[in-house]
């Protein structure tokens, strides 16, 4: 818990990979988190059943934020088949840091809203 | 006043524990663990029923507490305190009495300061009966604007049948000065009842319910070094024998027959089934504790250390404070946010340093959204809290502007 704010992480909080609302896109998705507060809108773009491009925009905690950074980058390229199988178990191995329970919410926030895209 | 808490005694996680989160419950001192160590070590029985010593001994202490809580708070008669659960379930019985006897024309009045727990059920009830429901705002320093409310809703508070109110916020620490709205309330309205949601004001505040005038009064004893289980409701006598019971069952009946039931009287018609006896001995013992102790001193050192919190934390660059500052009608709690970090961010940072404080909407949303805020980190004090946790805190605080380079 102690090395939940390692500075990979609060590199994604302060400047968000991805972050902004794409001007073309298939599919998009809101979802708010009211333990937290945070609100969050995920972008899709596909081309030949990929992610071509990929956008959020939104207000969060650094977990929330830097998982949806890590995230957005880490889907471009995959096809839906691919996101159909990641899991929240994933998700948790991608962003490397140990997460309590009670911010798993905010972790997995981002993975949530891209589900919830297609 | 630390050492009368064992649980300051402990190191977490190899660190001092440093707890500002009393308005979301106290810790509890030896005299309440051992009152309750007692009660299951040595006279554990059910209570009202038994015939045999230890089953009396626990229902005298359950009448002996109860009245205890009466001289606590003022009320004229041991018999208008009823326990349940918390004050979240005294709210929700006095808005199902209150269901009984509505009329579609008597509106419902609460306001934006409300924790969810004193607008929720008043809300549901006014959906429910279609009723009118009123939500009177608050002023720039956080107190509720009923100046405001009488001059642009007169007729509505007027046709109302009940206003529920806040004494102290649980966000902003607000005192509201809760005897003068009432007074001002009840000469536009003599026929109103006021329901005080005293939560976060019974455990630092002399409060009287004679002096107050209102009609019902909740608070929960977990707040006030009590066990988690029990709360109060406060009820004048003659509106509670005019009101029909809540919860049918054991311990609340006179005459059970095939065709019908007649009920006991009070406090017992509202008490159905066997009540946390445990958790009414360990309030019996907080109230001891804290008569020893003397409320208007805990008031005074609340303030003391709200003083020298708001001095530090002002100096603070980027970080905003909500709630009064006049200190003198401002109870044991700071909200406040910090540019550039959520309050999950700063919590979980002061957590992680052993400082426990709270983070999110604090179960107040309306008012969040009144300030237009998704949520605030929150420091509260409480007795046992001294100048080295606020010290403690300002380092946390200083620790998350390091962690997220804000400095």
């Amino acid at each position: 818990m102690d090395n939940l704010y390692i500075e990979e992480i609060l590199e994604h909080y302060r400047e968000p990979l991805n972050f902004g609302k794409l001007d073309k896109f298939d599919t998009s998705s809101r979802q708010l988190n009211p333990f937290c507060g945070d609100d969050m809108e995920i972008f899709v773009r596909f081309k030949n059943n990929a992610v071509e491009d990929i956008g959020f925009v939104g207000k969060g905690c650094a977990i929330s934020i830097a998982s949806a950074s890590i995230l957005t980058d880490y889907v471009k390229g995959k096809t839906k088949g691919e996101l159909t199988k990641f899991s929240e178990k994933d998700m948790l191995s991608l962003l490397g840091i140990e997460v309590s329970e009670t911010r798993k919410k905010c972790a997995l926030l981002a993975l949530a809203v891209l589900k919830d895209c297609f | 006043m630390k050492k009368d808490f064992p649980i300051f005694k402990n190191k977490i996680n190899g660190k001092k524990l440093i707890y500002l989160d009393s308005a979301a419950t106290s810790q509890k001192p030896q005299v309440v663990i051992d009152a309750i160590l007692e009660f299951y070590k040595t006279y554990n029985a059910n209570v009202k029923r038994g015939l045999y010593p230890i089953a009396e001994k626990a229902t005298e202490k359950i009448g002996k507490v109860r009245q205890e809580v009466a001289k606590f708070i003022n009320a004229i008669n041991p018999e208008e305190i009823i326990f349940v659960r918390n004050t979240t379930e005294a709210i929700n019985l006095v808005a199902y009495l209150v269901s009984h006897n509505i009329k579609r024309e008597e509106g419902i009045i609460t306001s934006t300061m409300e924790h969810h727990s004193n607008f929720v059920p008043w809300q549901q009830l006014a959906l429910k009966k279609n009723a009118d429901f009123l939500v009177l705002d608050i002023d720039e320093n956080g107190f509720l604007d009923l100046d405001s409310g009488i001059k642009n809703y007169e007729l509505r508070i007027k046709s109302a049948k009940i206003f529920a109110v806040a004494h102290v916020s649980n966000v902003l620490g607000t005192i509201n000065p809760i005897k003068d709205i009432i007074k001002k309330v009840k000469e536009i309205n003599p026929n109103i009842l006021v329901l005080v949601d005293a939560a976060q004001s019974v455990p630092h505040l002399k409060v009287d319910v004679q002096d107050l005038g209102c009609d019902f009064l909740a608070f929960s004893g977990h707040k006030m070094m009590a066990g988690t289980g029990i709360g109060v409701l406060y009820g004048k006598k003659h509106l509670l024998n005019n009101m029909q019971p809540f919860m049918f069952g054991g311990e609340m009946i006179r005459e059970v027959n095939i065709e019908n039931t007649t009920f006991a009287d009070l406090p017992h018609k509202y008490e159905a089934g066997t009540p946390d006896i445990a958790g009414i001995v360990s309030l019996g013992a907080a109230i001891e504790y804290l008569n020893s102790t003397g409320i208007e001193n805990i008031q005074k050192h609340d303030n003391r250390l709200i003083k020298y919190a708001l001095q530090k934390m002002e100096k603070i660059e980027g970080i905003n404070i909500y709630g009064p500052r006049d200190l003198d009608r401002r109870s044991g709690v700071i909200s406040f946010n910090i540019n550039g970090v959520h309050p999950h961010d700063i919590a979980q940072v002061l957590g992680n340093m052993g400082i426990c404080i709270r983070a999110g909407h604090h179960c107040a949303m309306p008012l969040h959204k009144r300030l237009g805020i998704p949520a605030s980190a929150r420091a509260s004090f409480y007795l046992y809290n001294d100048e080295e946790d606020v010290d403690y805190l300002i380092k946390g605080i200083k620790e998350v502007k390091n962690i997220f380079s804000l400095i």
